[in-house]
């Protein structure tokens, strides 16, 4: 037994560091204390980015976390503020740039609704094309690497194969693969280019059964099942008064998707579910992400199908000087629900942009879903909960 | 709703209107603790979208506060906005929504608009150390805390 007094010569070297720890309890040496704080990151790999996750831990379980964020911090909404409206547009593809295509779309939209203009029917439908073949390479990737995470390495190469045909898609339309600057101010750029939709319906009859081959690779793998089912698991009560929104809400049993609840571009023309549900754990969001993977495709066909002939752009004056006002405009982006608060003075430039990051806010969620787990369920967790650094500290 | 709110807070709600079919009120920081629980035990407002700040520097009272709320049982946004001036606190909404935690510390970040009964309002996108409140009108684009970047990149200029 170590008396703390007279601390045997042989440890008071050691002692001295950990002098935090309670030696003084019979029995305890400094090697079985009780609690112990970790570093998680900011270079880790399963972080997805520079997220540094600070744990304490009891043994291997968690007691709780906080999160160190920041790192990616580039001051979009300072830079929003000293350009004009657009010239901010590409930036916004810079936030979540597995998806950029939604942060145009809501970044257009909004500064639209400021103008109190809409974009035509067609550009509407080239819109939710796009978004929504982008919502299912952000899926992809988000699949590809948390199952990584977690220990799969297969599907990261299957996912990243089928990606790249969307991104062929894109760099085809505006040259772009990633950060694609896809839509403008009262519309599209482009107009489509030849054998667009027959590029599209190729894809949307090729991916089906590479979605099938994800799920039969995890879907019923029991090392699949062990580590997801009842791993990080959010009530509904919690992930509404959290804020979380889209797949991590949903499967929590909330069933709500801007894209019903209060539809933008052309989504009030198209019929799809919104895939929910029930116990709030990783696994549900897992199953919720492929079927919306599905819903997706669903959306995409009935579009192509659809889609009108006419115009691509609005009449939008020269230089874009909204009147004097506030708009807030959200839409429902592959993370969940991305808003954008635009102030307008009138001028040239916004006097205040405020983006409303959907992994921002999620991340908030991570530690009451860990608390209680295991250190290797934090990873399936921030895997789970699908963050874009680049989003989180923008 | 706005009827009964001005009938419970009479003055307390300066402008209750809506712009581009989007509902706001301007009201007393005095009563707006207060108002955000209403908002969200009778009126269902269950979900703190956003909160975020404007600031005005050539107004006395500087400071926008706004609260973004939405509710899924009315599937309806409102926003709720006080005028404030510079180092006056504003009640934090954490005992109300817990999403406000993060969402405040980043007013705080950014403006230096501190929040009263936060349980832990600090930093979130800058370092601790850091000088200054970047999205502040008179922070300049370009401007950095030198002193900060000296001692903790050793670098003479983060530019």
């Amino acid at each position: 037994m170590v008396d703390p007094k007279t601390p045997d010569p042989k440890t008071a070297e050691a002692t001295k560091y950990l002098s935090h720890l309670e030696l003084g309890e019979p029995d305890k040496t400094f090697l079985d204390s009780n609690e112990l704080v970790i570093n998680m990151g900011p270079q880790h790999p399963a972080t997805h980015g520079v997220l540094r996750v600070i744990l304490k831990l009891d043994g291997e379980q968690v007691l709780g976390t906080e999160c160190v964020i920041g790192y990616l911090h580039r001051g979009v909404e300072k830079i929003a503020e000293n350009r004009t409206y657009t010239m901010f547009n590409p930036y916004v593809d810079r936030m979540d740039y597995v998806a950029a295509v939604s942060n145009g779309l809501g970044y257009c939209e909004a500064v639209e609704k400021l103008l109190n203009i809409e974009a035509p029917p067609r550009a509407k439908y080239i819109r939710v094309i796009l978004t929504e073949l982008n919502r299912l390479a952000s899926h992809q990737l988000w699949l590809g690497t948390h199952a990584l995470d977690i220990g799969a390495m297969t599907p990261l190469f299957y996912t990243f194969r089928d990606r790249e045909e969307i991104l062929k898609i894109f760099e085809k339309y505006c040259g772009a693969r990633l950060t694609t600057h896809a839509f403008r101010i009262g519309g599209c750029q482009y107009e489509t280019y030849e054998g667009f939709e027959r590029d599209v319906i190729k894809f949307l009859d090729f991916v089906p059964p590479k979605i099938d081959e994800y799920e039969e690779l995890l879907t019923t793998n029991r090392i699949w099942l062990e580590r997801t089912k009842n791993v990080g698991v959010i009530s509904r009560a919690d992930a509404i008064a959290l804020g979380v929104t889209g797949p991590v809400l949903r499967a929590s049993g909330v069933k709500w998707d801007l894209r019903k609840a209060q539809p933008y571009a052309a989504y009030s023309d198209f019929d799809f579910e919104i895939p929910i549900g029930t116990n709030g754990d990783t696994y549900d969001r897992y199953t919720v992400r492929m079927e919306e993977m599905r819903q997706s495709l669903r959306i995409i066909r009935q579009a192509v199908e659809k889609i009108p002939e006419g115009p691509i752009m609005a009449k939008v004056p020269k230089v874009i000087k909204p009147p004097v006002g506030e708009i807030y405009h959200s839409i429902e982006a592959p993370k969940g629900e991305l808003g954008y608060f635009i102030v307008s003075d009138g001028s040239t430039q916004p006097y205040r942009v405020r983006v409303r990051p959907p992994s921002f806010v999620n991340l908030q969620a991570l530690d009451i879903m860990v608390r209680g787990a295991l250190v290797a369920d934090v990873i399936a967790v921030i895997g789970t909960l699908d963050i874009v650094l680049g989003e989180v500290d923008r | 709703m706005i009827g009964t709110l001005k009938g419970q807070y009479g003055s307390g709600i300066r402008e209750a209107n809506s712009y581009l079919g989007q509902n706001y009120m301007i009201v007393e920081p005095s009563i707006v603790s207060e108002l955000l629980q209403v908002l969200r035990d009778r009126e269902k407002f269950d979900y703190c979208v956003d909160i975020t700040a404007v600031h005005y520097p050539e107004r006395e009272k500087q400071f926008d506060v706004l609260w973004i709320l939405y509710s899924f049982p009315r599937n309806e946004r409102i926003r709720v906005k006080i005028m404030i001036s510079d180092g006056e606190s504003v009640p934090s909404a954490v005992p109300i929504w817990a999403t406000a935690n993060w969402l405040e510390r980043e007013v705080f970040d950014m403006f230096g608009i501190r929040f009263a009964g936060h349980p832990d309002l600090k930093r979130i996108l800058l370092p601790d150390g850091w000088k200054g409140y970047p999205l502040r009108k008179d922070y300049g684009i370009i401007q950095q805390d030198q002193e900060w970047v000296k001692a903790n990149l050793g670098i003479e200029s983060g530019q």
